[in-house]
């Protein structure tokens, strides 16, 4: 046993609770990569279930997530037709905040129409919608089961859940519901009855309902997508963007200022780590001044006491590092929004951690380097 | 393949050393000469100031004097061309050191303790602490070998202490008052196994203290006062004829082997034991 782990044996209480806030700091450095990552994978999800190539949306914007579109209903009728196009299916969005059983419940809509494009994939339990009213399928991430009522919109309409999926949430963590189109389309431009009287009186129609925000595209194997792409951009007033460009637009516009964020709380959390391990590391050496001494005098090469700090270092960055770890694995799913611990982001902290030990080092390899042996006769 | 052995550990010749320049120098040595020879104990007594720690930092390859040369174990040190690393060999292979408060290393157990020594020497952890376990055992401390040093008494921590100073069979001993520390009775144990130690093993002992008590246990004392030695005890044409510390090459063994003291009777067959002629045999 070398003498790092010997000093290690020997502190061992003060050694196991220093790893311990150590690790639980490193913890959150991880659990803010988990969130990151979580939060684009939920992002990302939603667009790349739809299985599109293409999106068409209304021109000159930059698609139904980032910002607002509305394209006319038979838009989809018209894509259709277009050589090259397998599929299309028109889809509207809407965030909706209703209460369930006295519980508030929070879902972004996703109206389509059933037996095309822009329902719901992979059902975990119950069905795709059977009716074309007053059906809804929700993620369970909203904490609704089968048979649930939800009344949704100003008239408090109930929808009966018919099927759930697992795993599918926005980039806010809202849990994603599918509805008919005809319904999300009653739905987003309903208003209460008051205001309908207001409007009749005022002489003025009723708002219009027949838009939808926009529409998915599958093509025929071997279809150019710019050719596609080209056929429908000939309509002014259609513009179709493809699925790489949607999920850029997504992750460029919606959650860049949040992944920026992120990344300065991270940056900060590892620059408190470092800070506090050099601290440690410094405090450590510090204690062990005239052992430092002692070994030099009786002819301990530096080595030999470089070595002793760095490899403490880098076991208690270690030890923190599978405390922090390991916690965090066991604390993951009861966080309100997903946190993904992938393999190389572990691995790239763990790499962070090794370096942050050797440069925190530094400080107490200097103190004791600087060490003379004859301190050791100092009474 | 053996050599002759150089009888005389220590020779220092006209060794000065200060600190500062100017108005703020300080002479804490001026032209002291002084030689140690093999199984021979001195000790080093003076009030405070007067420079003994410093003649043990410079005997210790810790302190580099301004002027005089010394010799170590027949190696010409501070010669000018001598580097920190071969100062650092020497102290590893030459000199054993013990301190007032023991300074045993409070991670390690005493066996650790004595085997880290060697250990650094490079020799193998088994054998290290086999033979860390016989040294302890030679010092009566062996019931305590896997102790910490905190749960040792002031005298057990100093003999684990010695122990680890004699673990790579050093030529010289330097104790800096190793009895401070320690009641009359134990300070008196502490002597003899030095005395002991340097009888069987041919070390020489140098001891800086000011305990009266140990006064007696030195085979020479030297007083000294404001960097100079004041005076030898016994003068050395008396230590000649008493406890002579050989100047000349070889004349060491013979005292060595002389017989006079029991504690040095069955030297030879303890140190065979320790290893110690097999360590000559393999430089």
């Amino acid at each position: 046993m070398n003498l790092a782990l010997r000093d290690v044996r020997h502190n061992k209480m003060r050694f196991v609770l220093t790893a311990v806030g150590l690790g639980m700091l490193l913890g959150v450095v991880q659990t803010m990569i988990g969130i990151y990552e979580g939060t684009l994978d939920d992002a990302l999800r939603l667009p790349r279930q739809e299985n599109a190539e293409l999106w068409v949306v209304q021109p000159d914007t930059y698609g139904p997530f980032a910002e607002p579109s509305r394209i006319p209903e038979d838009t989809r009728d018209l894509i259709r037709r277009i050589p090259g196009v397998a599929d299309a299916g028109a889809v509207t969005f809407q965030t909706v905040q209703t209460v369930v059983n006295e519980h508030p419940v929070r879902l972004f809509i996703q109206g389509f129409e059933p037996g095309r494009m822009g329902g719901p994939q992979q059902l975990v339990a119950g069905s795709d919608l059977t009716r074309s009213h007053y059906q809804i399928v929700v993620d369970d991430s909203s904490g609704l089961h089968l048979g649930d009522r939800v009344p949704l919109g100003p008239l408090h309409e109930i929808y009966t859940v018919v099927g759930i999926t697992k795993g599918m949430v926005t980039s806010s963590g809202d849990a994603v519901a599918w509805i008919s189109l005809l319904d999300a389309q009653s739905l987003q431009f309903q208003v209460p009855p008051p205001l309908q009287r207001r409007e009749a009186a005022a002489g003025r129609p009723p708002a219009q309902t027949a838009d939808i925000n926009a529409v998915l595209v599958r093509l025929l194997p071997g279809a150019a997508q710019e050719e596609v792409t080209a056929e429908i951009e000939r309509w002014k007033h259609l513009s179709a963007v493809t699925e790489a460009q949607e999920e850029a637009y997504l992750t460029k516009f919606v959650i860049e200022r949040m992944q920026k964020q992120l990344g300065m709380f991270m940056g900060i959390l590892i620059a408190v780590a470092a800070v506090v391990l050099a601290l440690i590391i410094y405090t450590m050496t510090m204690d062990k001044l005239r052992s430092i001494a002692t070994l030099k005098l009786i002819g301990a090469p530096d080595r030999t006491i470089v070595g002793l700090i760095m490899q403490q270092a880098l076991i208690l960055g270690i030890s923190a590092f599978a405390f922090g770890t390991a916690l965090i694995l066991l604390l993951k799913d009861r966080f309100p929004r997903r946190v993904m611990m992938e393999p190389r982001d572990v691995g790239i902290v763990f790499l962070i951690v090794i370096v942050v030990c050797l440069l925190a080092s530094t400080l107490g390899v200097r103190a004791a380097v600087k060490v003379e042996p004859a301190q050791a006769l100092a009474g | 393949m053996s050599t002759s052995t150089p009888m005389l550990r220590v020779e220092l010749r006209d060794i000065s050393k200060h600190y500062g320049e100017g108005p703020t120098r300080v002479d804490a040595l001026t032209e002291v000469t002084l030689d140690v020879g093999a199984g021979e104990t001195v000790g080093l007594l003076g009030p405070s100031g007067c420079g003994k720690t410093t003649l043990l930092n410079v005997i210790g390859c810790i302190t580099e004097p301004n002027a005089g040369w010394m010799r170590l174990d027949g190696e010409v040190v501070y010669d000018g061309q001598w580097l920190r690393g071969d100062l650092r060999r020497l102290r590893l292979e030459k000199i054993g050191f013990i301190f007032q408060t023991h300074n045993l290393l409070p991670f390690l157990n005493s066996t650790e303790n004595v085997a880290e020594a060697m250990e650094l020497r490079g020799v193998p952890p088994r054998s290290a602490r086999e033979r860390a376990e016989d040294l302890l055992e030679y010092l009566e401390v062996g019931h305590r070998r896997r102790a910490m040093p905190s749960a040792l008494s002031g005298g057990e921590a100093q003999r684990v202490a010695i122990a680890r100073a004699l673990a790579n069979n050093p030529h010289v001993i330097l104790a800096d008052e190793p009895t401070a520390a320690l009641d009359s009775k134990r300070a008196g144990v502490v002597m003899t196994l030095l005395r002991r130690v340097a009888a069987e093993q041919e070390v020489a002992v140098l001891v800086v203290t000011h305990d009266e008590k140990i006064f007696g246990s030195f085979d020479r004392v030297v007083r000294l006062r404001d960097g100079f030695i004041e005076k030898t005890t016994p003068e050395p044409s008396d230590a000649a004829a008493a406890s002579p510390p050989p100047l000349g090459p070889g004349s060491g063994a013979d005292r060595a082997d002389a017989g006079n003291d029991p504690e040095r009777a069955g030297a030879r067959e303890r140190r065979a034991e320790l290893g110690h002629d097999e360590r000559r045999r393999g430089r």
